[in-house]
């Protein structure tokens, strides 16, 4: 480091010191390490990391950062696998773990308040004990926080009847990049003028700092139905996909895993998966109890006629949480296949799956990989998982090429980069297979509507030209088993 | 080389699922105090890429050990080693304070030797048994000490009786016809401070028809050592354990200690480039139970006197986390005819004792263990049971924190009683945590 930026640095600490005190401020090279990654491969050290207590704080943090010219990167449970909180360009990670306290909850106008550090289960659970729920259920819900849900616009298996993050927020209090602190959104839905709760949804840090997120809430679901249909080849299955959604039936859920899946699941989980199936599909309705039986005899006579040979339909709570244990443990078990994965997260039309799918089984033939799939069907977000040995360089080459025919055949069928997992780092430079330079711009116009110096969480989300090759050069995932899922 | 072994933490994909399980996390919510933030601290040791010896150790010895991470880590991270071999090096890379060489001097000179344990706990029982203890903890005299030390004095466990310290040695017959030979660890502080723990562990062990071996050359099992990365020590105390219990000619080498079985059963790894010991090591590791789990292996003979109280089961880490035993304990509370068994919410949750962590880190380890009581209390019970002495020292000493009577006792504790018909045995208005 120069020595006019290590000024900086230390004056960005002692500033901070000032307003936070010590305790919540580190500089020592353990301290930045350990504010050098997420759940990516991605990995950069700040030069400080401080964890404010109030909106207050936060405000303060940014400003001092933005007085010394240094980058400022939100950080919330550091879960993201797309880079998101790395700080790339150094500067100041601003940790959100302490303000982790649900403020207000209203259940007669629906809708809960919270600090973002609060992490997604806590509130659903809060919210549970009152007979109500928070919809969006990231499969990381135990440890992902509020605030990064509402940058990366998260995802989870039941956000295909209620929607991502996006369609549960109603407001934010947000820090802008020039340490002032303003509200976007409001209370109730659909308030007057631009929605600029939307524009900051899914911004991933690159407009402000949320710091207080108003969150839509409903009330639980009184009944729920899980059933599982296996399928003796793959096109049947993505036909009865179609068929269902086309029919006006929208499952909680409704997942696919192929035939590598689920055997690797029956083998270390035994989840009562039929081995000998080339797909089965894991359907979830929820709603009022009268109409359940109704819609559980629908999906099924649909798939029978697609060709499905079997569906069970989960007779206890116990089965349908072993059934749901083998989706859950379906990244574990695949683990077990070989040493790494890189996973991708492209989204296709519903109408596409079927030949994508194709392309993903050509693309793995052509290089000589494993590629299995596990995904959310009924949103059409695929999650190719690329098996592969970091320790065999041909294959890894291999890995990369292939990753990126996937991602071209996504796109090419009217899909997209990225479901649910954000584009960060990962994806930042394939973002112009999809948008035109114009459309860049004016993207890249209307971050610098709120961050005109550019220095909040730089180099995410545009395209950089950075070549990122040695963040991927290692696979996504080392050993995940058990509860890591996608 | 079995240690220091930094592999582990190539396992580790940094997805953070451990995190809301971590004691120390959950009181500081920054990513050193984590699990996914010690490993990534450990590598960076293991890499020489860190040097700030000082800091590391600020960070990983604020770490119970407890290993909630290892139970929730989906890529099955062994993170109880790596903190293990992480403490090793730094051991010898940090420059000798006062505390590490007292710290030191313990470990090698006072724990691996019974006799000299023995007087210092002596020592402590001369001091409670006196009415020293009382003229201390009732007169206005505590208040001309420095507040530290009355908070020490505060913590300290309450002593065996002198006549019941010594170790018994020798074979005890099995009640009814005999299914085994059984090694009984009597282990160190367990003897010294729980006595009557390890007599009534013996009389259930022969009520299942056991017959129960006391080598005389047993010794400490070196959990303290290897959690505190003194290897060799650790390593000659197992070198002297595994000749002992050959000797011996037992089926099962048994313990009521948790954190000693967690131990015991790691000897295989321990020794295992030691050629003339790997193989010894491993058949011994092959025989080591705990006593829970033993007793459900076998089928327990059922307990026929009834003992009408309300308990509620604490995990200790070493059992729950890092041997995977928690219905077994359940399962024979729940075979004692009139308990009823509670179960709390964060049952499997550090109480903050952690070896000598209490001492060491009392700020911390006070802040964890009144979650803990405010827990299991809220269960309203009769008696806390528990499955290994240092926890059963940390509850103890949260029940007079709180001012609450309720008794703190092991499983085999309960088990004996009903056994023995002696009944539920409880003095309800006593606030000392011995069982009676
Ligand atoms: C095992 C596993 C399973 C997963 N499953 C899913 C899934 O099913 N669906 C899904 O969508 N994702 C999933 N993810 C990805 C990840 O959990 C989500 O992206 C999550 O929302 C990230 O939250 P976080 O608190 O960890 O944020 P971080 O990773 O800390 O940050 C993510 C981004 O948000 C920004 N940020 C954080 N807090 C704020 C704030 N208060 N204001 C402004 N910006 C902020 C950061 O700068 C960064 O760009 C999974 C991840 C793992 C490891
Ligand atoms: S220790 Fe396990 S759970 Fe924790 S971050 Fe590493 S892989 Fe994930
Ligand atoms: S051993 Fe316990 S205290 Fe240490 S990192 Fe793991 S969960 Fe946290």
């Amino acid at each position: 480091m120069s020595p006019p930026a290590a000024d900086r640095v230390r004056r960005l600490v002692e500033s901070l010191e000032g307003v936070l005190g010590k305790r919540w401020v580190f500089h020592r090279d353990e301290e930045r390490l350990a504010y050098s990654y997420d759940a990516s491969l991605a990995r950069a050290r700040p030069d400080v990391v401080c964890l404010p207590g109030s909106t207050a704080e936060v405000a303060a943090a940014v400003r001092a950062a933005v007085r010394e010219g240094l980058p400022f990167v939100a950080r919330g449970a550091g879960t993201g696998i797309a880079g998101g909180s790395v700080p790339v360009a150094g500067g100041l990670v601003i940790g959100l773990a302490r303000l982790n306290r649900i403020l207000e909850i209203d259940l007669a106008d629906r809708y809960a308040v919270v600090e973002p550090g609060v992490v997604n289960l806590t509130l659903d659970q809060a919210l549970g004990q009152q007979g109500y729920c928070y919809r969006p259920d990231p499969s990381s819900q135990k440890v992902c926080t509020l605030g990064g849900n509402v940058a990366n616009n998260s995802g989870g298996p039941h956000c295909l009847a209620y929607g991502v993050t996006a369609n549960h927020i109603l407001g934010v209090e947000v820090v802008l990049p020039d340490g002032s602190v303003t509200e976007l959104g409001a209370r109730h839905v659909d308030p007057l003028g631009y929605d600029l709760t939307g524009v900051f949804v899914g911004s991933e840090g690159t407009m402000g700092i949320a710091t207080k997120v108003v969150c839509r809430i409903a009330r639980s679901a009184e009944g729920v139905r899980t059933m599982l249909a296996s399928y003796a080849r793959m096109e049947d299955a993505a036909a009865s996909v179609s068929a269902i959604i086309a029919a006006g039936i929208v499952p909680a859920a409704l997942e696919m895993m192929d035939g590598p899946i689920i055997r690797a699941v029956e083998e270390f989980i035994g989840a009562g998966y039929p081995v000998d199936a080339a797909a089965v599909l894991l359907i979830e309705v929820e709603g009022l109890s009268e109409g359940l039986d109704g819609a559980v005899r629908s999906i099924e006579s649909l798939c029978k006629a697609r060709g499905a040979r079997q569906v069970r339909v989960a007779g206890s709570e116990a089965e349908r949480q072993r059934l749901w244990a083998g989706r859950k443990g379906a990244l574990g078990a695949v683990a077990r296949l070989k040493p790494r994965y890189y996973l991708h997260d492209g989204v296709v039309p519903r109408t596409r799956l079927l030949s994508v799918l194709q392309a993903i089984a050509d693309a793995a033939a052509r290089h000589r990989l494993t590629i299995v799939n596990v995904f959310h069907a009924g949103d059409g977000n695929l999650h190719p998982l690329i098996l592969f040995d970091p320790a065999d360089a041909d294959e890894t080459h291999r890995v990369h090429v292939a990753g990126e025919e996937i991602m071209r055949a996504c796109v090419a069928s009217g899909g997209t980069l990225s479901g649910e997992h954000g584009i960060g780092l990962e994806k930042n430079d394939m973002m112009d297979w999809v948008y035109s330079p114009e459309d860049l711009e004016a993207m890249q116009r209307v971050r610098s509507a709120f961050d005109p110096e550019g220095l909040a969480n730089p180099q995410k989300v545009f395209p950089a030209r950075r070549g990122c090759a040695e963040l991927r050069a290692d696979g996504h995932g080392g050993r995940p088993a058990g509860e890591m899922w996608i | 080389m079995a240690y220091p072994d930094f592999t582990p933490a190539r396992d580790c994909v940094s997805c953070g699922l451990c995190l809301p399980h971590c004691p120390t996390y959950r009181e500081r919510p920054f990513e050193m105090a984590s699990p996914r933030g010690r490993i990534q601290l450990i590598k960076g040791l293991a890499t020489g890429e860190l040097t700030g010896y000082e800091a590391l150790d600020e960070h990983l010895s604020l770490c119970l050990a407890c290993r909630a991470c290892e139970s929730a880590c989906p890529s099955a991270v062994k993170f109880g080693s790596l903190i293990e071999s992480a403490r090793a090096v730094l051991n010898d890379r940090l420059a000798p304070s006062w505390g590490r060489r007292l710290g030191a001097f313990f470990m090698r000179h006072v724990f691996p030797h019974q006799r000299r344990l023995a007087a210092v706990a002596a020592l402590m029982r001369a001091y409670q048994a006196s009415g020293l203890q009382r003229l201390f903890r009732e007169t206005p005299l505590r208040g001309c000490f420095p507040e530290r030390i009355v908070e020490l004095e505060s913590m300290m466990p309450e002593m065996s009786p002198l006549g019941e310290m010594p170790a018994p040695r020798g074979e005890l017959e099995p009640y009814g016809v005999e299914r085994g030979r059984v090694g009984f660890l009597t282990g160190c502080v367990m003897q010294l401070a729980m006595a009557s723990t390890n007599a009534a562990s013996m009389d259930v062990l022969r009520f299942n028809g056991l017959r129960v071996v006391l080598p005389r050359e047993q010794r400490c099992c070196g959990a303290l050592h290897l959690h505190n990365g003194f290897i060799p020590e650790a390593r000659a105390l197992a070198r002297a354990n595994i000749a002992a219990f050959e000797e011996a000619g037992v089926d099962w080498i048994v313990t009521n200690q948790a954190g000693c079985g967690s131990t015991l059963k790691e000897y295989g790894k321990l020794l295992d480039d030691e050629p003339d010991w790997a193989g010894r090591a491993e058949a011994f590791r092959g025989r080591v139970r705990d006593i829970n789990e033993l007793l459900v292996e076998l089928g327990l003979r059922p307990p026929s006197g009834r003992l009408a109280l309300r308990a509620v089961y604490d995990d200790p880490c070493h059992l729950v986390h890092g041997q995977k035993i928690k219905a077994q304990p359940r399962q024979l509370l729940r075979a004692i005819p009139g308990l009823e068994l509670a179960e709390a919410r964060e049952a499997d949750w550090c109480c903050g004792s952690a070896g000598i962590y209490n001492v060491t880190h009392t700020e911390m380890s006070l802040a964890i263990l009144q979650r803990k009581m405010d827990d299991l209390l809220s269960t309203r019970p009769d008696v806390i049971v528990t499955s290994n002495p240092g926890c059963a020292f940390q509850l103890r000493y949260g029940a007079r924190r709180a001012g609450h009577a309720v008794q703190v006792v092991h499983v085999m504790d309960l088990l004996a009683r009903s056994y023995r018909g002696e009944g539920a045995g409880l003095d309800r208005s006593a606030t000392k945590g011995e069982p009676s």
